[in-house]
């Protein structure tokens, strides 16, 4: 199923905890060569996906793969795939020291100098408990393991979602340097999509489990639209565009739309959208009886 | 990850090492003079060397539960509590191989532990293991239940059994302190379960019905302060130092009995009060009793003995660390299992 292009591909992939289903039947592509960014609401499913993609998971259902291969089926395997865990874990009572030491000692494709100048740019103290870090430099320090175990593919779940903002732009800033530089492919979750608009070139939106929307983030913005214009019903468009959202009070009617062709009817203002625009018109529930969620997939 | 498996067990193993050492240096000061004493060496034991004789059953007993509480049950329950699980399980190691070298390092810390600790003792209390005596001293023979715990290999085999129990509960706990708390319970249950109920079984107990006689009598309990209250005789086998399990009266049909015939407990001379003139009390009781034991044995009632000869020391040693061996084996699967296959 898989071909060279994919770096992660799930196919009817499901997670159950006792009786409670984490993810279900998800099926999904990830290309490549790209910084992608997983964004969806709570609970859609993923930490548990990325969980499943570094083999920290084993599936209930379906196949999931990573670098053409099993997660975790080995240690060549596990070399591929780096991870940074959800609120970065690292050993409180090891130092930044003894965490270079175990990336170099636990992995084969260790790149020593990149760990080194990372943490010598960084200025954080080599004999300083990883306990006695602030949440920046832990997220660092686990982002340096990351890159420097030069994995093809790197796994980061929310990774900035506790830290400040001066602290998550340093954090994205530095996981950009290292891309541009080594060029392996990321899937970055979170959901803060202001974050993603600023390293992602690739997006997925996961909502209960399922793929809402994918592609390049420059074709999204370009194909999505808001029309603001007297109240109507979004079922009359004209063929080749597709409702994203719609919202309407007694006299006006506010869509999202995507549509590859220009907007022609000049009864709308066309505005532009953000990024975050697209991902929460996605996200929204539909207004009281539209069918436009059906529309959208 | 032989490094990182050191690196996180190496406060746990210096505390060991520094209690091993103190150990040892005590027993090693004060052992040389019971070797050295000749004659009966249960009178000229001071009363350190009785205090250090419980200290040494005292630190063995405890020695393998805290291994199995400080060192076994965190082992994995800290690192799937902190999280660290998911650092330590994405690294370019198989989870088989992280669970393997620490669990392996751990099991080697223990037994490497209780080695030294049980080789020290065992030293130390050879002098008084290996003396001839009726009463010992008052000190328990080393094939009985609480000094064979003390003694010889098994406590390697406690060691290592506690360390495999802690990695077991804590992998499927999750939480340290629960994982040690289940783990001291369990393990102080197994410990008096098995003296209980496997020990005397491991190999096939001695029975021997012996004829009640001033040789063989070894007391007579009255139980209670009543009129007429029952009253039972115990036996003791040719070597005071054997593992007594049972020591019942049969009566002439050969049926185990709990009180002996009431004509008995008349015959028998009341305990010697402490007013009369003792040594000629003592005589003649000893007189009278020797014939209500006659009669007892003409009218065919016996001793039934069953018991663990103190010669059986090793083999009884060897078995029951083949027992923990193998439960140590089977627990150690079982955290492979569960790692490798349910902690997701």
């Amino acid at each position: 199923m898989s071909t060279v292009d994919t770096i992660l591909s799930a196919r009817g992939l499901g997670k159950r905890y006792r009786r409670r289903w984490a993810l279900t039947d998800c099926t999904l592509d990830i290309p490549a060569g790209h910084v992608t960014g997983l964004v969806g609401p709570n609970g859609a499913g993923k930490t548990t996906l990325l969980n499943l993609a570094a083999g920290l998971l084993a599936p209930t259902t379906g196949t999931i793969e990573v670098c053409g291969g099993r997660p975790a089926a080995g240690p060549d395997q596990l070399a591929k795939v780096g991870y940074v865990a959800q609120d970065t874990p690292t050993y409180p009572g090891l130092s930044v020291r003894d965490h270079l030491e175990l990336g170099a000692r636990l992995n084969p494709r260790w790149d020593a100098a990149l760990a080194r100048n990372r943490i010598d740019r960084l200025g954080l103290d080599l004999s300083q408990k990883a306990g006695r870090l602030s949440g920046g430099q832990r997220a660092q320090l686990a982002l340096t393991l990351g890159l420097a175990k030069r994995p093809e593919l790197l796994l980061l779940d929310e990774p900035v979602a506790s830290l400040d903002p001066l602290a998550r732009r340093e954090f994205l800033q530095g996981l950009m340097e290292a891309v541009a530089e080594h060029g392996f492919s990321v899937v970055l979750s979170s959901h803060l999509v202001a974050d993603l608009e600023r390293v992602c070139d690739h997006l997925l939106v996961l909502v209960d489990s399922r793929v809402r929307v994918t592609g390049q983030v420059d074709e999204l913005l370009a194909t999505h639209h808001r029309l603001t214009g007297p109240r109507r019903d979004p079922a009359s468009l004209p063929a080749g565009q597709r409702v994203v959202s719609a919202s309407s009070t007694d006299v006006q009617s506010t869509l999202v739309v995507r549509t590859d062709g220009p907007i022609l009817d000049p009864a709308w203002a066309v505005g532009a959208l953000s990024l975050e625009d697209v991902v929460l018109a996605y996200l929204s529930p539909a207004e009281v009886g539209r069918p436009t969620l059906e529309v959208a997939r | 990850m032989i490094w990182l498996s050191w690196r996180q067990l190496r406060i746990q193993a210096a505390a060991a090492a520094v209690g091993v050492a103190a150990a040892a240096i005590v027993l090693a000061v004060t052992g040389p003079r019971i070797a050295g004493l000749t004659g009966n060496i249960f009178d000229q034991l001071t009363n350190t060397d009785r205090w250090l004789y419980s200290a040494g059953i005292v630190v063995l007993a405890v020695a393998p539960a805290l291994l199995g509480a400080f060192l076994g049950a965190p082992l994995v329950a800290r690192e799937l509590e902190a999280g660290t699980h998911r650092l330590a399980w994405t690294q370019s190691v198989t989870r088989g191989r992280w669970l393997a070298t620490k669990l392996g390092l751990a099991l080697v810390t223990a037994a490497a532990t209780m080695g030294v600790l049980a080789l020290a003792v065992t030293w130390w209390a050879d002098p008084l293991d290996a003396a001839q005596s009726d009463t010992r001293g008052s000190l328990p023979s080393r094939i009985t239940p609480v000094a064979f715990d003390m003694r010889g290999i098994v406590p390697v085999a406690y060691g290592v059994f506690a360390v495999a129990l802690g990695v077991a509960v804590g992998a499927v706990v999750r939480r340290s302190v629960a994982a040690m708390a289940i783990t001291l319970a369990v393990y102080v249950f197994v410990t008096v379960a098995v003296p209980i109920w496997v020990r005397p079984h491991l190999i096939p107990p001695v029975r021997q019905t012996v004829a009640l006689g001033n040789d063989t009598i070894d007391g007579i309990t009255m139980h209670g302060d009543g009129p007429t209250p029952p009253v039972t005789v115990s036996a003791h086998t040719v070597d005071p130092a054997d593992w007594v399990l049972s020591n019942t009266t049969l009566d002439p049909s050969g049926r185990a009995i709990d009180r002996l015939p009431s004509w008995f407990e008349q015959c028998i001379p009341p305990p010697p009060s402490p007013a009369a003139d003792q040594q000629r009390q003592a005589a003649a009781a000893r007189g009278s009793l020797d014939a209500c034991l006659k009669r007892l044995s003409d009218e065919g009632y016996r001793q039934q003995l069953v018991y663990q000869p103190a010669s059986r020391f090793w083999s009884l040693q060897w078995a029951e660390t083949g027992v923990f061996a193998v439960a140590s084996g089977l627990l150690a699967w079982f955290s492979f299992w569960w790692v490798r296959r349910r902690v997701t």
